[in-house]
């Protein structure tokens, strides 16, 4: 019998690599194209990559600060002091939205009619509507239109609302900041109704009636038996809900608020750096997506079942 | 449940307010803070929608809210383009609904549904007749697509993706009529435009990067998870930014690209990376022995994939997929941001008018029902669907 090799175009393990290599010449071939573009396009507007300007004097004020301020501080202080601020809103919003969140999927699974359509309205109208027209509205249609300072709307006695935003006795809230963060709650809360809901209708119906028939409260074995079997099924989605709401927070700039894309944003109408304050935001977001993803996921592995 | 027995020998409306409303002392509670809270806000609505709200700013602009500043006179190509939109849409409904949907009454509540809007809304004449046309073509669409759903269900996608062009061509103009540039479609006609331009775009490439983050080839699987990785840590609007500011600064000088067609390319990049994640979840939930089978039959890897795996996977993660849809839909209001007059573009720069200023629960009260009546319908639709593929 001859032993004779099929031709190498016949070989799939040619075409394995071949291919490889094919993609990466490609990818390289594009990739120079299109930094030589870049190079020439910015010599010719005459700024050289660097990121020198982030020592440069930023010149600009920004509405609400967390830590101390002025328009003579560095490009670097304003990003970080936007940074902070949208650490203030993620943090804010995660949490509230979270309480929202779980409280609608609950109620939609209520046995009481009404609490079930009105979370089903809820989460029917926030989830099929754009975020940034629920910002706008918010801040335009409810915030700005309410009275002025002087004669402000007393809530329970020691909550003022007006114009100037929401005060309680020991700090105030701006409106910017309150409207995006309930903006970002309600809608996120709807999609998180879902996913809880979700998440409790996959727990097998035996848990209930064996919950039950040990004599539990329906309050009790929601917390105890059910809920947290649920928790298995929606953390992960939970995980990128969170994920999304950080990055939607930079939806801020419609309305004003000084977080770190608006703050970045006019660092490069300043300066030009195109290049560098995008490599700077994809940074943050990283960073920012990365320690939630961490934060979940060891969370995750707590309520996993532990398996030898 | 757990019914009472009582309850049954009762009236049945007395037993069901009983059982879903009363059931325990802590029901009847949440029932009554429930109506109270109802009650409350309902009567804030209607007392600020009849005496403070001022309603003009939708009635004087409605047609800015709709197609913007698309010349009046050519108004018949946009009539043209949703009554094929419409009437493809129908004959797909008819050919996926398997009820016999068409009986007396609904068609008694479509004549109404229609009678009422040719009534209340603010047109002219000849606007009011294009309206019927359009009513009639939905009606009749959905009929024969009820009636010949075996003849016609294998072509439809083609001629959905042959009524694209034919829609690009009558809004834009070119070869023979008059061109219409893209700085004057506005409003909704954009917002639709837009959805509809990057869905179709974003989908194969969707496709394609799902395959190669499954490839057992190491190079092509680690260029795919680094774009999939790094779009998705972006926000849309830093993407949007890049696609406005950056790719011309990555383009060579002589290449000039629309601000539509580069808000376009931004959406699509973005939209490929959630894609490609979707339709990896239905590739990995095709069990191995599929195409394990498919090369036993004597198929190569990529006829194998494009005959038997992609349909399956595709299949499994429709509802993923609309709900991709949704979204982007819903994204396409960033655009406003990025100076492009969509239907939130057209809102703000109408509130931006003097004689409108301050209207503004009134303007983004009206486009959120808009996006709301295209969302929730085409969930709506998802879910049929999803129905209909598991009977």
């Amino acid at each position: 019998m001859t032993n004779s090799k099929p031709p190498i175009w016949r070989d799939q393990r040619f075409w394995r690599i071949a291919g490889q290599f094919l993609a990466v010449f490609l990818t390289a071939v594009v990739i120079t194209m299109l930094w030589g573009n870049l190079n020439r396009n910015l010599q010719q507007l005459g700024i050289q990559f660097g990121f020198n300007f982030l020592k440069q004097q930023a010149s600009f004020d920004i509405g609400e600060t967390l830590i101390r301020y002025n328009p003579s501080d560095t490009y670097s202080r304003a990003l970080w002091v936007g940074l902070i601020n949208s650490l203030r809103v993620a943090v804010a919003g995660i949490f509230f939205s979270t309480i929202v969140g779980v409280s609608a999927g609950i109620g939609r699974l209520s046995d009481n009619w009404l609490v079930r359509n009105i979370t089903l309205v809820y989460v029917e109208i926030f989830r099929n509507t754009p975020l940034l027209l629920q910002l706008l509205f918010w801040y335009f249609a409810v915030f700005i239109s309410f009275p002025k300072a002087e004669n402000k709307i007393s809530l329970w006695g020691f909550i003022g609302i007006s114009q100037n935003g929401v005060e309680f006795p020991w700090f105030t809230l701006s409106p910017e900041f309150s409207a995006l963060v309930l903006g970002l709650i309600f809608y996120t809360g709807a999609f998180i109704a879902e996913i809880v809901r979700g998440g409790i209708q996959s727990v097998p119906k035996g848990q209930w009636e064996a919950g039950r028939s040990l004599g539990l409260k329906p309050g009790l074995l929601m917390r105890l038996v059910i809920f947290p079997q649920a928790l298995r099924v929606i953390i992960p989605p939970l995980t990128s809900q969170y994920l999304n709401l950080t990055k939607n927070s930079s939806l801020a700039i419609a309305i004003g608020y000084p977080d770190v894309y608006f703050v970045a944003s006019t660092t490069y109408n300043q300066t030009g750096r195109a290049v560098e304050v995008i490599l700077l935001l994809m940074l943050t977001y990283l960073i920012l997506s990365l320690i939630i993803s961490v934060v979940m996921n060891l969370f995750n592995r707590t309520v996993q079942i532990p398996e030898r | 449940m757990t019914s009472n027995p009582k309850s049954q020998i009762q009236n049945p409306k007395l037993a069901w307010l009983r059982n879903n409303l009363f059931s325990t002392w802590y029901n009847s509670l949440l029932t009554v803070v429930c109506l109270v809270f109802l009650f409350w806000l309902l009567l804030l609505i209607f007392t600020w929608a009849t005496t403070k709200a001022q309603w003009g700013v939708i009635q004087v602009n409605l047609r800015l809210f709709l197609v913007g500043r698309f010349p009046q006179t050519l108004y018949w190509r946009t009539w043209i383009v949703l009554a094929i939109a419409s009437t493809l849409g129908a004959v797909s409904g008819g050919v996926f609904s398997s009820k016999q949907l068409l009986t007396k009454r609904t068609l008694a509540v479509f004549a109404f549904i229609v009678g009422l809007l040719l009534i209340i809304l603010p047109l002219d004449l000849i606007s009011r007749l294009w309206l019927l046309l359009i009513a009639v073509l939905l009606f009749a669409g959905f009929g024969i697509g009820q009636t010949f759903s075996q003849v016609i269900a294998p072509w439809l996608s083609l001629v959905w993706l042959l009524s694209f062009p034919i829609i690009l061509w009558l809004i834009g103009g070119g070869f023979g009529l008059q061109s219409v540039p893209t700085d004057l479609w506005n409003g909704l006609l954009l917002t639709l435009l837009m959805a509809a331009v990057s869905i179709v775009l974003s989908f194969p490439i969707g496709v394609l990067l799902a395959l190669g983050r499954t490839s057992n080839l190491p190079v092509i699987r680690w260029f795919s998870i680094l774009y999939i990785e790094i779009v998705r840590g972006l926000p849309l609007i830093g993407i949007l930014f890049l696609a406005q500011v950056m790719l011309p600064l990555f383009l060579s000088a002589d290449v000039r690209l629309d601000r539509v067609v580069r808000a376009i390319a931004g959406l699509v990049l973005f939209s490929a990376a959630y894609m490609a994640e979707n339709v990896r979840g239905g590739l990995q939930a095709i069990p191995r022995g599929q195409i394990e089978a498919a090369k036993a039959l004597g198929l190569n890897t990529l006829l194998a994939v494009i005959l038997i795996v992609l349909p399956q996977a595709l299949r499994a993660v429709i509802p993923a997929i609309v709900g991709q849809f949704i979204g982007l839909f819903k994204d396409t209001s960033l655009l406003s941001l990025v100076g492009l007059v969509e239907l939130t573009g057209i809102a703000r720069s109408i509130l931006a008018q003097p004689q409108f200023l301050g209207r503004y629960a009134e303007a983004y009260l009206f486009i959120g029902l808009i996006y709301w009546v295209f969302c929730y319908s085409m969930s709506l639709a998802s879910r049929r669907l999803e129905r209909q593929l598991n009977n």
